[in-house]
């Protein structure tokens, strides 16, 4: 016998390990609606069977609660059930010697609290109060409901341009969402228990680049009535494009030169290029809207004039003032907001950069848009400047990734204490303290803690602040509207005031989020707006879905899209990606399961043809 | 056309087509539970798996189209042993108490277990707890189900009432009723068509055949039964006996041979129904300012039920004439128990219905018009009266013939087609002819409302008081559109006649089960036929009827008529 050996896992454990990733993947595609007392009972159930058995807690506590929220379940429970269990699992949290035991009560003490409605009425009444809501993952996630196994099947039949009709039915924006939508879709994809989601923004892509020119959906009979719209961005067009659809007469009011709101003003040309968006637009003004552009509401046009004058209101002005850091310096000459300069470029102004340094401060979407703008600029450095850890920022990751690979500096675990300034009163340098991880808040991130380090001095030319974005909500305000943090309040119906006739949605109801929810917020504007009109006039589709084929669905890889060389596509503003090509659009296309036909699709059916 | 290959047999079958059918086009046969064609294609049970060449996994025959090529094997040994492990595992949740079961040798699962030689169970039995309250005329048994989802597809898209909803999640997902509502606060129509659609004995009526025993048992009770029309055409299809056979006046026979006193005919009180609600529709035909339009019929109790909890506004809409069953029972406690000089509450009155949502009728509490008691005591259906000749032991293949007892057990053709969907219809605008021109129609001129279609029209002329525009609907989901349609100002009617199951009383809630044949055609064509062939064939010319007006009523729509025959449908005040 050796004194010590080289450790090689054993066969058994690899195969776990392998099982736990199954689960893993399994878990994040799981469908919705599940029971949560059921849900709560196998996690206890899957946590027991780590325990290694030594200490009481763990080892029998945990079985006891299975054991009881079994009996909840099976209508065997008493109101002192529930006291049990809550004992039981303190008595874990308190004194099971490792995480395995007290980690696997503090969840279920959790689900206690989260899911009370729903032990109570198991108990009292001995039934569920939850039922598998939605046939297809994917639908139930796009925030307009888009019909995604629909239009794969159709890209998987080449018929793109049917694909793109079936998209207009709930979203005017296909061709931007092929480009920067921040697809939940795929967050629950069914194919990811299998390998991994379906790349549906790279089909989505796809089909847009290859439907051609095809006419806008037909629109109903003219209905005398007439809507104003205030704000021509993704939320604003979208409900315009709706209600023209319904018969209406819309006026768009954009206060900027051209429509499209964030995503011309917020969002650079490398990701998503101009005449593609001019597309979606051009395709939507295609059914009769008026645009009145360059007209601010308050001072070229009176609320009360445009109540006055419409017979309904949607006001979607979205998030388009910066938020302060809040720190010393902020309102130097050469800091600027990451919002102003891509507001800037937005109308194709385009400042030069050229061999300065430049400091971005934030983590978010928005400051790798500044950062990676920077580096196009002509920026010699670019650092980028976050408070917390790289993985806790909320930009995507691929945006993250995409920033460095263009030569961005992250500088993380630093927070921003104030910005030096020269003799001449212009910024030359960002103070920041180091910071380490500390507890997690509320949300699961670690909130950053102040480190036993000094701080440390970051010079640059050029500052960008990319710390959030507020509502301009100022004059709504005035107007009576109702707000909450700053924002216009709405019904979940988009509704602002309880009589109907004014509706709000998108960021200015949400602050910042993304263009589908914007879409989504337009969608159920115009169909709450219409029956307000005393119309039901509803949006339909006659585009035939290709039948599933049964057909082997083997585990194989997802088809990505490539960028451009980072060394290259840096000096410009073209496009960054390399989208699918016809060969492997086919190949993505046939790795869809087709939860409109198989499972409970096949059962509630897997398409609402009309809303 | 595709071409496949089934089990080495090349066949044809058009594109689009399952395999279940193509198969069956081809004579060959491929067993189920959950399958309802058009309604239930969902491949929830898997025992119709088969094996597709060249692909990975078994499909379900049901719902997988046919393909150019496709080489399918129904009854491979992978194919074999899948389908057995399935169901397997359906039995291994399923109460197998069969020979306490009311499905006991009427029932596809255990048909198919017996089919498949399942003479042991491998898979540990888990039957889940019933828990059910069993005074109400539907009862589900958790223990028996096997979550075919047929009755949620029934109710969804034959009845549009979408009474019943998969509840919970994973092993513990089941069938209940939607928003989870007890079953008494559910709109349930008591239509029963879940019942007949279960494929096993998990869905049934309340059995009530004990209470009729018990009246039958007590020498101090006068017992008297009414057989609903519908019940004639199919009474005696588990006895082995041709319909032509199982005549009205045999089954007349058998229901003496149970030991009732008097054996009388709902056929009675729908030709007196006729007589009513034809003088109730003319007389607002006539004066059209002052009622609500359409006029709808009122004798189907499920349909009333549904106007109640979905369209509670139309209510008003109905005839205010009762069902013939009600008709019968408040006769028979006043004017019969008066004839034959008994106390009216020492009469008990049964009925033999086709239906579910008799059971409730008969419990409404207005319905007590004759002497306080209910009208009708108790109704069985047809299932539980041949469950009662089976107990008795009546041998019906040498049943004679036999009358009806006199006066309220004869009727006229007229009154057997209320059976069938537009028979109402028929015999009220037989007799409405009559009773504006004085002169008779042709018995077959309204041929246009009768049918299988669930939604019926016709304008019929009547000389003297012009067009009537007349509508038939049977099944909720029609009815629901019919409505819809009337809501939207597509449609006007002046008279509609609806019945709560497809096809009316003959596909009735109520009726005998055959596994997955649909007789409501056939039973039909039985009643239209004995309509054809009766000497009487307008309810006009019941010369019992005319007498009953004579001696007690006085005339249609009269003081007595008002009290015992029509009802407000539980809106306060008669109107």
């Amino acid at each position: 016998m050796s004194r010590l050996e080289i450790m090689t896992e054993n066969r058994v454990q690899q195969a776990i390990d392998k099982l736990y990733q199954d689960l893993e993947r399994r878990l994040s595609s799981g469908p919705t609606g599940l029971c949560p007392v059921d849900t709560a009972l196998n996690i206890v159930t899957l946590c027991q069977s780590q325990s290694c058995g030594k200490c009481v807690p763990c080892r029998v506590g945990l079985g006891v609660l299975a054991d009881l929220l079994k009996d909840v379940l099976d209508g065997k429970a008493d109101s002192k059930t529930i006291s049990t269990i809550e004992k039981t699992a303190t008595g874990i949290i308190e004194s099971a010697d490792c995480a395995i035991g007290y980690d696997s009560a503090r969840m279920l003490l959790d689900s206690l609290i989260a899911f009370k409605d729903d032990f109570t009425e198991h108990i009292e009444k001995g039934r569920c109060l939850s039922g598998t809501d939605a046939p297809v993952p994917c639908v139930r996630y796009c925030p307009s409901h888009v019909d995604i196994p629909g239009y794969i099947a159709l890209a998987n039949k080449g018929q793109y341009a049917d694909a793109l009709r079936l998209m207009w039915k709930d979203n005017p924006f296909p061709i931007t969402c092929g480009y920067i939508c921040e697809h939940p879709c795929e967050n629950h994809c069914r194919r990811g228990m299998l390998d991994s989601a379906i790349n549906i923004r790279g089909i989505k892509q796809f089909i847009t680049e290859n439907a051609g020119v095809i006419p806008p959906l037909a629109k109903a009979a003219p209905t005398g009535k007439k809507v104003a719209v205030i704000g021509g961005g993704p939320g604003g067009l979208s409900a315009a494009y709706f209600l023209s659809l319904m018969g209406h007469e819309v006026t768009v009011y954009e206060r900027r030169k051209k429509l499209g709101g964030m995503l011309r003003y917020g969002i650079p040309a490398y990701r998503f290029p101009r005449e593609l968006l001019d597309r979606d637009i051009n395709n939507i003004l295609a059914t009769g809207i008026t645009v009145k552009l360059e007209t601010d509401i308050g001072t070229d046009i009176s609320i009360d004039e445009i109540m006055n004058t419409y017979d309904s209101l949607f006001v979607a002005i979205g998030a388009h003032t910066d938020s302060k850091a809040r720190i010393e310096g902020e309102d130097l000459e050469g800091v600027t907001s990451a919002v102003d300069l891509l507001r800037t470029i937005g109308d194709e102004e385009y400042p030069d950069y050229t061999g300065k340094t430049v400091v971005v401060v934030g983590g978010g979407n928005v400051a790798m848009d500044a950062t990676r703008t920077s580096l196009r600029l002509g920026a010699k450095k670019v650092y980028c400047v976050y408070r917390r850890r790289q993985t806790d920022m909320t930009a995507l990751p691929d945006e993250i990734e995409g920033a460095i690979a263009e030569g961005a500096e992250l500088l993380t675990l630093k927070a921003p204490v104030r910005i030096e300034a020269d003799e001449n009163g212009r910024a030359v340098a960002l103070w920041t303290q180091p910071q380490l991880p500390g507890e997690l808040d509320s949300g699961g991130r670690p909130a950053p803690m102040n480190a036993d380090l000094p701080e440390e001095r970051i010079a640059a030319d050029i500052f960008i602040m990319a710390v959030g974005q507020r509502v301009e909500s100022d004059i709504f305000e005035k107007a009576d509207f109702p707000l909450e943090w700053g924002n216009l309040k709405t019904l979940p119906s988009g509704e602002v005031f309880q009589d109907g006739k004014v509706f709000a949605g998108g960021d200015c109801a949400t602050g910042p989020a993304s263009a589908i929810q914007a879409v989504a917020a337009g969608k159920v504007a115009a169909a709450n707006i219409d029956n307000y009109l005393g119309f039901n006039n509803v949006i339909s589709t006659d585009v035939e879905i290709p039948p599933a084929q049964f057909e082997n669905k083997n585990r194989r890889g997802r088809v990505n899209v490539t960028e451009r060389e980072a060394s290259e596509r840096r000096n410009d503003f073209e496009y960054i990606e390399c989208p699918m090509t016809k060969e492997g659009a086919e190949m993505e296309t046939s790795r869809c399961l087709r939860c409109d036909r198989y499972g409970y699709g096949s059962f509630r059916g897997g398409r609402n043809t009309q809303w | 056309m595709v071409k496949l290959t089934i089990n080495g047999k090349e066949i044809e079958a058009p594109a689009g087509t399952t395999i279940l059918r193509a198969a069956n086009m081809a004579g060959i046969v491929i067993p189920f539970l959950c399958y309802m064609p058009e309604i239930n294609e969902i491949g929830a049970c898997r025992v119709c798996v088969v094996e597709i060449e060249g692909i990975n996994h078994l499909a379900a025959a049901c719902n997988t189209q046919i393909e150019e090529g496709m080489v399918v094997s129904t009854n491979s040994s992978r194919v074999r042993k899948t389908r057995r492990t399935n169901v397997e595992l359906i039995l291994s949740q399923h109460d197998c108490n069969c020979p306490t079961c009311s499905r006991n040798g009427n029932c596809s699962l255990q048909n198919l277990a017996s089919d498949l030689n399942i003479l042991d169970l491998s898979i540990p039995s888990n039957v889940p707890e019933n828990n059910w309250d069993e005074t109400f005329p539907l009862i589900r048994n958790e223990s028996k189900c096997i979550k075919c989802m047929r009755c949620v597809q029934v109710c969804d898209k034959i009845q549009g009432l979408n009474v019943w909803d998969i509840t919970g999640t994973g092993g513990r997902t089941t069938v209940n009723t939607t928003g989870n509502l007890s079953i008494q606060e559910a709109p349930c129509s008591l239509c029963g068509q879940c019942i007949t659609n279960c494929p096993v004995g998990a869905l049934t009526a309340r059995d009530d055949t004990q209470r009729v025993f018990d009246a039958l048992d007590d020498p101090d009770v006068v017992t008297i039964v009414q057989v609903a029309p519908a019940v004639r055409a199919a009474w005696a299809e588990s006895f082995g006996v041709s319909r032509e056979f199982a005549s009205p006046a045999r089954m007349s026979a058998a229901l003496r041979r149970l030991g009732f006193d008097y054996v009388f005919d709902t056929n009675f009180t729908a030709d007196l129904t006729i007589m009513e609600e034809g003088t109730e529709f003319i007389k607002h035909f006539t004066h059209a300012a002052e009622h609500k339009w359409p006029m709808f019929t009122s004798c189907c109790p499920g349909w009333v039920r549904f106007l109640k909890s979905q369209y509670p506004e139309m209510v008003e809409n109905l005839s205010t004439a009762k069902s013939p069953q009600q008709m019968f029972g408040a006769l028979t406690k006043s004017y019969f128990a008066n004839k034959i000089g008994v106390d009216p509450q020492k009469v008990f009155c049964v009925s033999v219905m086709p239906c579910t949502a008799k059971k409730s009728e008969c419990d409404l509490p207005e319905m007590n018009d004759a002497c306080g008691d209910p009208d009708v005591d108790v109704v069985i259906t047809t299932r539980e009266f041949v469950k009662m000749l089976k107990i008795q032991s009546v041998v019906v293949p040498l049943l004679p013939e036999e009358e009806f007892d006199s006066p309220l057990g004869s009727g006229t053709g007229a009154a057997i087609v209320f059976g069938a969907s537009g028979g109402v219809m028929d015999a009220a605008l037989r007799s409405a002819y009559f009773l504006v021109t004085g002169e008779n129609p042709d018995p077959d001129a309204f041929a246009a409302v009768r049918g299988l279609d669930g939604w019926k029209e016709a304008t019929i002329n009547v000389p003297g008081a012009g067009d009537v525009r007349v509508a038939v609907a049977s099944g909720l989901g029609n009815a629901r559109k019919l409505i819809e349609a009337i809501k939207r100002g597509e449609v006007e009617y002046d008279f509609v006649e609806i019945m709560a199951c497809p096809g009316g009383c003959a596909g009735g809630g109520g009726q005998p089960i055959t596994l997955d044949h649909n007789l409501a055609g056939e039973r039909s064509d039985e009643l239209w036929r004995l309509d054809r062939e009766s000497a009487i064939r307008y309810s006009h010319e019941n010369t019992d009827v005319a007498m009953l007006y004579e001696e007690f009523l006085i005339e249609p729509l009269g003081e007595k008529s008002h009290h015992l025959l029509h009802t407000n449908h539980g809106l306060g005040d008669k109107h």
